[in-house]
């Protein structure tokens, strides 16, 4: 069976723990455990104009991809809860050619 | 045309600013379902509006088990106002209504006992009866102007509130944040100065919303003075943003702070707190001086330009960079941002919490009016109410209460800009001052429904407020949990339900939607609409048409020309939203084109503010401490101090006891420069106090290269729930409102709550 991953778009994460809580709700996770745990990049000036400020939230081993859910044919909770939109769920390589030169992407494979 | 419509408006005998005519029904979602079963669960589409928190009332499914227990919360991806996605105050909402400090009964407590934890479990019945007994016999004694009726910001239950003070005969509705300072002020700034208030197209008005054909993405989005992807503004989703920018919209940020939407910004003015209308005074002038105004839109739809752009000259980009701390040429550029087409500016708070926050509100939207940027695709649109529906807005005080009551509302004739903030408030401060005075005539009574101003918007609230609140003979709070104002001063609890647990019906701007019940309350909850019903029709059951709850909804929401049952069944309704009304007469009441103001036109000189002898054009005034009003007190206090940013977790004093909420900012944060810190020996995580003349506050530090190192910012509305009830547990250790004095502005409106002075050390 193809593998199935997290495509995130991070260019556009804004760090809304969404994703975390979503996850945490569906899987009954304690107050200290994620599925998906946001790392905070920053802030930082780079330039006159510039800063490093970025959200990037990544999958940790108790994401199953929400296996449940995906049976039943809905889109994994940390997907449909994002307040950006820039998560995808799919078959890594699907995802892989979706970065397709677009700058911040990451691909997550946790499983 | 501007003759024409005066005489209209003497004719007409008396018109709402805030009413509308309204188109038909457009869009709907009567295709799909709003319950359902899945996987042995029941599913209710309903919409998220308070209890608890929040007025954006984003679509959700609520999913009950066979007991009907609420098992989980989850977006809807069909409703077009949040496509599905949510924030986490929805997704861990399992947690509230299961919270083992609900509010379950009803309570009362000796008024001896105020403060204490002794409280005696009642049924509704007495409730009620010792309400209706004492509001009675103070109405005997004093008037019925001697009970005040509040609540929180505006989720929905204003109306009702508002409906239960008129019925119990009484003018005063307050809101107690000094100056009415969030919202309404821009609201009423709006109202006067273009006869509507504006919002930026992010295509709301569309159920298919970014694919509408006439609809496209604003080129510039200005952030304003708010960090919408937290606090979600106004009934604005913060997101929105973000969905526009994938779309191409550049942004600049106007913020004393680096949020993430600043860091991402084509534009960051980092200004100083409070100086927002030197700012954008300076804006106008540099736009008006190279001439790239919209001349069409001023020549034909703007009135007192000349006056105006005389005013805006006294604030050049030069003496406007030593008031903001902006540089010069990132004034120009910005400038010069704001004069492209489409623009939209996502204003908010930091308007209101200046003192002259009218002045201020007006400098900063004349900006899109001169540039033409109002209700054009992806600018700046008009909206108010759908169907005029009465969820948000209440009704007005005279189609209710006879004119010689009406009069009586404290602060009503020397604030007459009060009845065009969409709401007919009393000024809140001089309420205050009437509890502690007896003057103009003494507060014998409160009701105060799903608010907690000693945690929120009271300032100085040890000294001032909570000792008003104790000089009542009675003090009625609804709630969903105990909260310091409750154990404060309450001597009657009534505990109310969540928005899962009742009906009701969403209406802030763009569409409707009914709430649905999806569960049964907990413990013997009442909703605060079925509260208000019950108790309102003891006093005046005219004033609540109906036999039953939905009866007396249907009656609110006629305009829609449909039953709340029969709404339900739409799931949500959407009036026809249409571009450029000023121009085909659909923007006034009385259908002649131009704008709702005695005019015609949007007022940049404003006749209003001239009648009620205020400054009819816009003006800065410095905070009355800082750097360039008080050199010398900032010896002592050297930092500007600004309050009230939001995080995810918290919708102003609510969810401190809501453990997955709370564990992602367990405490409250003063926020400085790594500079700051290291020059007063704190290091990031350590207790800190800021103190200033009025006193002093506990939080933690948190260092950040993104806040400007003269300025330290502090979190709002903390109090810790955990700790001992009779020390109201620790509000006043916690809250930064004890360094918040409670002034307000010419107008009545506004107070500098984010433009203070303070100075901050580490707390052994
Ligand atoms: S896919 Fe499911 S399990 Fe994995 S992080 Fe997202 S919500 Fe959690
Ligand atoms: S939900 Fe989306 S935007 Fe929010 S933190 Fe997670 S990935 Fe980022
Ligand atoms: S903004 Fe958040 S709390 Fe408010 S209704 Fe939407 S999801 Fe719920």
């Amino acid at each position: 069976m193809a593998q199935n991953g997290l495509l995130i778009n991070y260019q556009y994460c804004t760090g809304c723990h969404s994703c975390e809580v979503a996850c945490q709700m569906e899987h009954k996770l304690p107050v200290d455990q994620w599925g998906i745990k946001l790392a905070e990049i920053g802030p930082w000036q780079i330039s006159e104009e510039k800063w490093q400020y970025e959200f990037i939230p990544i999958p940790t081993d108790q994401c199953d991809l929400c296996a449940d859910r995906v049976a039943k044919g809905k889109k994994p909770t940390c997907v449909k809860h994002c307040q950006s939109l820039v998560m995808e769920y799919g078959p890594v390589e699907e995802l892989a050619k979706k970065i397709n030169g677009q700058p911040k992407m990451v691909l997550f494979a946790p499983k | 045309m501007a003759e024409d419509i005066k005489k209209n408006a003497q004719e007409e005998e008396f018109v709402r600013p805030d009413f509308f005519r309204e188109s038909d029904v457009k869009f709907t979602g009567g295709d799909k379902p709003w319950r359902w079963k899945e996987d042995g669960m029941t599913v209710t589409r309903t919409a998220a509006w308070a209890a608890p928190g929040c007025h954006d009332g984003c679509g959700v499914l609520v999913y009950t088990d066979k007991n009907g227990r609420l098992v989980k919360v989850e977006g809807d991806e069909e409703n077009p106002f949040y496509n599905g996605r949510l924030c986490i105050r929805c997704l861990a909402l399992p947690e509230v209504e299961y919270h083992p400090d609900r509010l379950l009964y009803p309570m009362k407590r000796d008024k001896a006992d105020r403060g204490k934890n002794k409280w005696q479990r009642i049924s509704w019945d007495e409730a009620y009866d010792i309400i209706e007994t004492e509001f009675n016999k103070i109405k005997g004694e004093y008037g019925p102007e001697s009970v005040v009726f509040s609540c929180g910001t505006g989720r929905g239950t204003a109306p009702y509130l508002v409906r239960i003070c008129y019925s119990f005969g009484s003018p005063n509705y307050a809101y107690y944040l000094s100056g009415a300072s969030c919202y309404v002020p821009r609201i009423a700034a709006s109202n006067t100065m273009m006869g509507t208030y504006t919002v930026p197209d992010c295509s709301q008005y569309f159920i298919d919303r970014y694919d509408h054909p006439g609809w496209q993405p604003p080129a510039v989005i200005f952030i304003w003075g708010n960090n919408p992807l937290v606090s979600n503004a106004d009934g604005n989703m913060g997101h929105w943003i973000i969905d526009c920018m994938k779309r191409g919209s550049k942004l600049v940020v106007v913020d004393p702070r680096l949020t993430w939407l600043a860091s991402k910004a084509d534009l960051w003015l980092q200004l100083r707190p409070g100086t927002d209308a030197a700012l954008a005074m300076a804006m106008a002038d540099t736009i008006i001086k190279e001439g790239i105004y919209d001349k069409d839109f001023v020549e034909n739809w703007c009135y007192g330009f000349e006056e105006y752009s005389k005013r805006v000259a006294e604030y050049p980009v030069e003496k406007a960079a030593r008031i903001t701390w902006v540089p010069e040429e990132k004034i120009r550029r910005a400038a010069r941002m704001m004069a492209q087409k489409p623009v939209s500016v996502q204003w908010g708070l930091a308007l209101d919490m200046t003192k002259e926050a009218i002045p201020g509100s007006l400098s900063v939207a004349s900006l899109w009016c001169i540039t033409g940027n109002i209700d054009i695709p992806g600018g700046m649109i008009p909206t108010h109410q759908p169907f005029n529906i009465q969820t948000w807005n209440p009704p007005d005080p005279k189609e209710m209460l006879p004119l010689d009551v009406c009069e009586k509302r404290i602060g009503g004739k020397e604030y007459p800009m009060y009845e065009y903030g969409g709401v007919v408030l009393s000024q809140t401060d001089m309420t205050v001052d009437a509890m502690l005075t007896g003057k103009p005539y003494p507060i014998k009574g409160n009701f105060m429904l799903s608010t907690n101003p000693i945690a929120c918007t009271g300032m100085q609230p040890e000294t001032k407020m909570l000792k008003g609140f104790l000089n009542a003979d009675i003090n009625v709070v609804l709630d969903v949990f105990m909260t310091p104002t409750i154990m404060a001063c309450a001597d009657i609890v009534l505990p109310v339900a969540t928005f899962p647990e009742r009906d009701g019906i969403r209406s802030i701007y763009y569409y409707v939607q009914t709430i649905n019940k999806a569960m049964e309350p907990v413990g013997e909850c009442k909703s605060d609409m079925q509260i208000t019903y019950e108790l309102g029709k003891r006093f005046n059951p005219e004033a609540w048409p109906g036999d039953t709850l939905t009866e007396f909804f249907s009656h609110t929401m006629k305009e829609i020309g449909m039953s709340f049952e029969e709404t339900r069944e739409q799931n949500w309704v959407y009036p026809e939203y249409e571009y450029h009304k000023y121009e085909n007469g659909k923007q006034r009441f009385d259908g002649i084109p131009g704008f709702n103001t005695p005019t015609g036109r949007i007022e940049l000189y404003s006749t209003l503010f001239d009648e009620w002898g205020l400054e009819p054009l816009p003006f800065f005034e410095e905070p009355e401490e800082g750097p360039l009003s008080s050199p010398e007190l900032m010896q002592e206090f050297p930092y500007v101090l600004t309050t009230g940013a939001r995080h995810w977790s918290y919708f102003h004093s609510e969810h401190r006891q809501i453990s997955r909420l709370r564990s992602l900012r367990p405490d409250p944060l003063v926020e400085m420069h790594p500079k700051t810190a290291a020059a007063n020996g704190i290091k990031e995580g350590d207790w800190c106090w800021i103190e200033n003349r009025l006193g002093k506050v506990k939080m933690r530090a948190k260092l950040s290269v993104g806040i400007d190192p003269r300025v330290v910012n502090c979190d709002h509305a903390w109090w810790y729930p955990e700790r001992d009830p009779e020390k109201l547990y620790d509000v006043f250790e916690a809250n930064v409102n004890q360094l918040v004095p409670a002034k307000f502005g010419r107008s009545g409106f506004g107070s500098n709550s984010k433009s203070l002075i303070c100075k901050v050390y580490k707390a052994e």
